[in-house]
């Protein structure tokens, strides 16, 4: 069958199976639109801003765990993509971003709407193409997916000439491609597996420590399996909660910058460390010098470069954290008599004493609300059950302490890059692919109004997100940072002028909320929710000089956790 | 620790600058890299020549192999291998015995004097990096207009080879 190549573009998308595509139209895509236009089984998402359309796609593809596809036009377009390719490059998510180029023969003279697209990009992709001949771009698309979707996900970019759109070819789309230059390797090596668990099953204070591998690889089940047939303490980066149930008793809560105090001084402590799908990134590891100065280490990540990169690894494993963990299972069932338990119940003892400092715990009082208690009645309300999506910041970080999560891909934030921004669009992204679901978007009074904009894409495709604006006036993450480390100098963190966001919501067509006071929190919040298929902007003015606790500053190891004030006493009281 | 890493990439445009790209945003170091087409035109060979720990060696290992183009590659200097490097010098030769000094040296490097005008010999030198080098070093006393070297190339010894 003869088509143009902006036909091919949109019947690869069909073949594919993409559902999607988030875009924003201009010059050099105008074919591609076209060819949308003629179809109804891909549903084009009108964002406000291609940042949005980023953000959205890879909220879609955090939570279905199906790759987020983008289209834009050139220059412009394309550059307001870079933050999105670059967030779900970070946290490598399955991107497909077709982008629409100036026509070939302009292609290096400074034509209008024209950026040299690969070249931006290449540093912030897992792989780009610029395509230049019609009857490539079935095979190209193809690749595109493959390899965003295979070995360690990531974000692909197409840059399709105009040119090239309107021109005709047979369409093919394979089923399959080989890469000679792309195999990644899925099964752990059986030997590397054997190695690992005599050091695991070894072990007299190990943790488990598990990351966003977990999630991406959909590893949940062998993990979950592992946890409970060692029963040793696990704990989870940011990135990797919801793998293990916050609930189950094995699970000590997230580490690193914001992690609980257990957690840290497990990891500090251990003697065995068995990371699964987590890359030791310094908000995790706090200073490497300090870091775990006992613990030997086995490792599995899908991308060998994650091993061994930041600290040395004594059992790398390369493979899938599915397919490895299942190996394991394999070999565990037979071998659980090697557990020292008596050591274990001791190194349990030892973790229930650092457990029972609650390193969680805050003050309430009644005239301001404070932004946890916030988060632990969202998570009452909606009974742990929610999508939630954050920015970046204070908020994102209690919303990561305080909504415990059960299920994998439920929790959606920016870990890797923290891009601002990332919140609102993340949740229509993945209020489309789940409608009937509630979607939370945990925000602050600054990050929210980096993509505001979309609130307007929301309206138009009727999507009942739930936006939780933790309003302190603060960029609180800075100014938290000013008051510990620059002698409260707030230098330039303060919102002023901050617009009326209740009124702002109404304008863009939704339902705004303001609370204030601790007594209507509850009841407001409840309102809220019972909005079932209305987009509702909840503006709760915080105590704006609450800070982030536990925490490990700049330099500082697990063990030198601050705890939040009053709860040093506490510490040396259980620790006597 | 100097290293030689040979890498055979797709030939496709845009490869050389992804690994280009990638040495300069991970802060390694390339003390010479050269790039052409193999036998097979649909495959690019480079050689890399890098110091760096043995960690960072790694890194750059596994970096380069992450790269979508990069089909194999190996560290030459994990075994048996030569190395070559071509040289092209212009200095001044007008002089009788200038002319000889520098024809001498030549001959004591085995190079070859490859132009020639009534003022300059262009040499041609090739070896490896140390060879290169000194030879340089010898022509101290000599006037150099223009050094010309075109990176280092290399090859395993025996059977070891680098292929798909
Ligand atoms: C795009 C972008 N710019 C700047 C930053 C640096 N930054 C991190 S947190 C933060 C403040 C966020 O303030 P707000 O959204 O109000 O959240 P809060 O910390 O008050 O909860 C800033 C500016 C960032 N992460 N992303």
């Amino acid at each position: 069958m003869q088509l143009t190549g902006a036909d091919i573009a949109i019947r690869c998308l069909q073949d594919e199976g993409i559902d999607f595509i988030f875009g924003y139209p201009g010059g050099a895509a105008l074919h591609i639109y076209d060819a949308l236009y003629k179809q109804d089984k891909v549903k084009h998402i009108l964002v406000r801003h291609e940042q949005g359309a980023t953000h959205a796609a890879d909220g879609y593809a955090r939570a279905t765990g199906k790759p987020g596809v983008v289209l834009v036009t050139s220059g412009p377009g394309v550059t307001n993509t870079v933050t999105g390719i670059a967030t779900a490059y970070m946290d490598s998510i399955p991107m497909v971003v077709l982008t629409a180029q100036v026509p070939s023969h302009l292609i290096g003279d400074d034509a209008f709407q024209e950026v040299d697209t690969v070249g931006i990009t290449r540093p912030c992709v897992k792989h780009n193409f610029l395509v230049s001949d019609v009857t490539k771009l079935a095979e190209t698309m193809k690749k595109a997916f493959y390899i965003a979707s295979s070995g360690r996900p990531g974000p692909v970019v197409v840059d399709i000439p105009k040119d090239i759109t309107a021109q005709v070819a047979e369409y093919h789309y394979p089923e399959l491609v080989d890469m000679r230059s792309y195999q990644p390797r899925t099964r752990g090596h059986t030997r590397q597996i054997s190695r690992g668990l005599d050091l695991l099953l070894g072990a007299k204070r190990p943790i488990i420590y598990t990351g966003g591998g977990v999630i991406l690889g959909n590893a949940e089940a062998p993990l979950r399996k592992l946890v409970d047939m060692l029963n040793y303490p696990s704990t989870s980066t940011l990135m990797g909660l919801g793998a293990i149930p916050a609930s189950n008793p094995n699970f000590l809560g997230m580490l690193g910058m914001h992690g609980t105090y257990e957690s840290n001084m497990a990891m500090h402590d251990c003697d065995v460390m068995f990371a699964v799908g987590a890359r030791f990134d310094d908000r995790v590891t706090g200073e490497l010098s300090r870091f775990a100065p006992n613990a030997r280490i086995i490792q599995i990540d899908i991308d060998p470069s994650s091993i061994g990169k930041n600290v040395s690894v004594e059992v790398p494993i390369v493979g899938d954290c599915d397919m490895v963990l299942s190996q394991m299972l394999e070999q565990l069932q037979g071998r659980l008599n090697e557990i020292d338990r008596s050591a274990i119940d001791q190194w349990w003892e030892q973790v229930n004493s650092w457990k029972s400092i609650d390193s969680l715990a805050y003050k309430t009082n009644d005239d301001s609300i404070v932004p946890q208690l916030v988060v632990e009645r969202i998570l009452e309300i909606t009974e742990g059950e929610a999508y939630v999506t954050s920015d970046v910041g204070q908020h994102q970080m209690w919303a990561a302490q305080y909504y415990t999560f059960e299920k994998p891909r439920r929790w959606i934030n920016s870990g890797g890059l923290g891009t601002m921004g990332f919140g609102l669009p993340a949740a229509l992204g993945v209020q489309l692919a789940f409608p009937e679901e509630t979607v939370i978007c945990i925000t602050g009074d600054a990050s929210i109004q980096m993509c505001i904009q979309e609130l307007s894409t929301c309206l138009q495709y009727g999507l009942p997100v739930k936006i939780i604006n933790l309003n302190n006036q603060y960029m609180g993450m800075v100014r938290q940072w000013q008051e510990f480390f620059y002698d409260r100098r707030y230098s330039h963190s303060y919102m002023d002028a901050l617009p009326d966001f209740v009124k702002l919501t109404e304008s863009y067509g939704h339902v705004g909320m303001r609370v204030d006071k601790p007594k209507d929190l509850n009841e407001t919040l409840e309102e809220a929710f019972a909005l079932k298929d209305r987009l509702v902007f909840v503006d709760v003015i915080t105590d704006p000089m609450v800070n982030v606790y536990p925490m490990i500053a700049a330099g500082k190891g697990h063990h030198e956790m601050e705890l939040a004030p009053g709860q040093e006493e506490v510490q040396e009281r259980e620790l006597a | 620790m100097r290293r030689i890493i040979s890498v055979l990439l797709e030939n496709e445009a845009g490869a050389l600058s992804r690994v280009a790209g990638l040495f300069s945003a991970r802060g390694y170091n390339i003390e010479s890299l050269t790039v052409a087409p193999t036998d097979d035109p649909s495959l690019s060979r480079m050689t890399i020549v890098t110091r760096g720990t043995d960690n960072v060696i790694e890194q750059i290992t596994k970096q380069l192999n992450k790269l979508v183009d990069v089909v194999k590659l190996i560290d030459l200097t994990e075994g048996q291998h030569i190395e070559r490097e071509l040289m092209l010098v212009k200095v001044v030769a007008s002089g009788g015995e200038q002319r000889e000094e520098v024809k001498r040296l030549v001959d004591i490097f085995r190079g070859r004097i490859i132009d020639v005008t009534d003022s300059t010999y262009t040499l041609e030198m090739t070896g490896n990096g140390d060879k290169v080098d000194a030879f340089l070093q010898s022509l101290a006393q000599v006037e150099v207009i223009e050094v010309v070297r075109s990176g280092v190339s290399g090859i395993g010894r025996g059977k070891r080879a680098l292929s798909v």
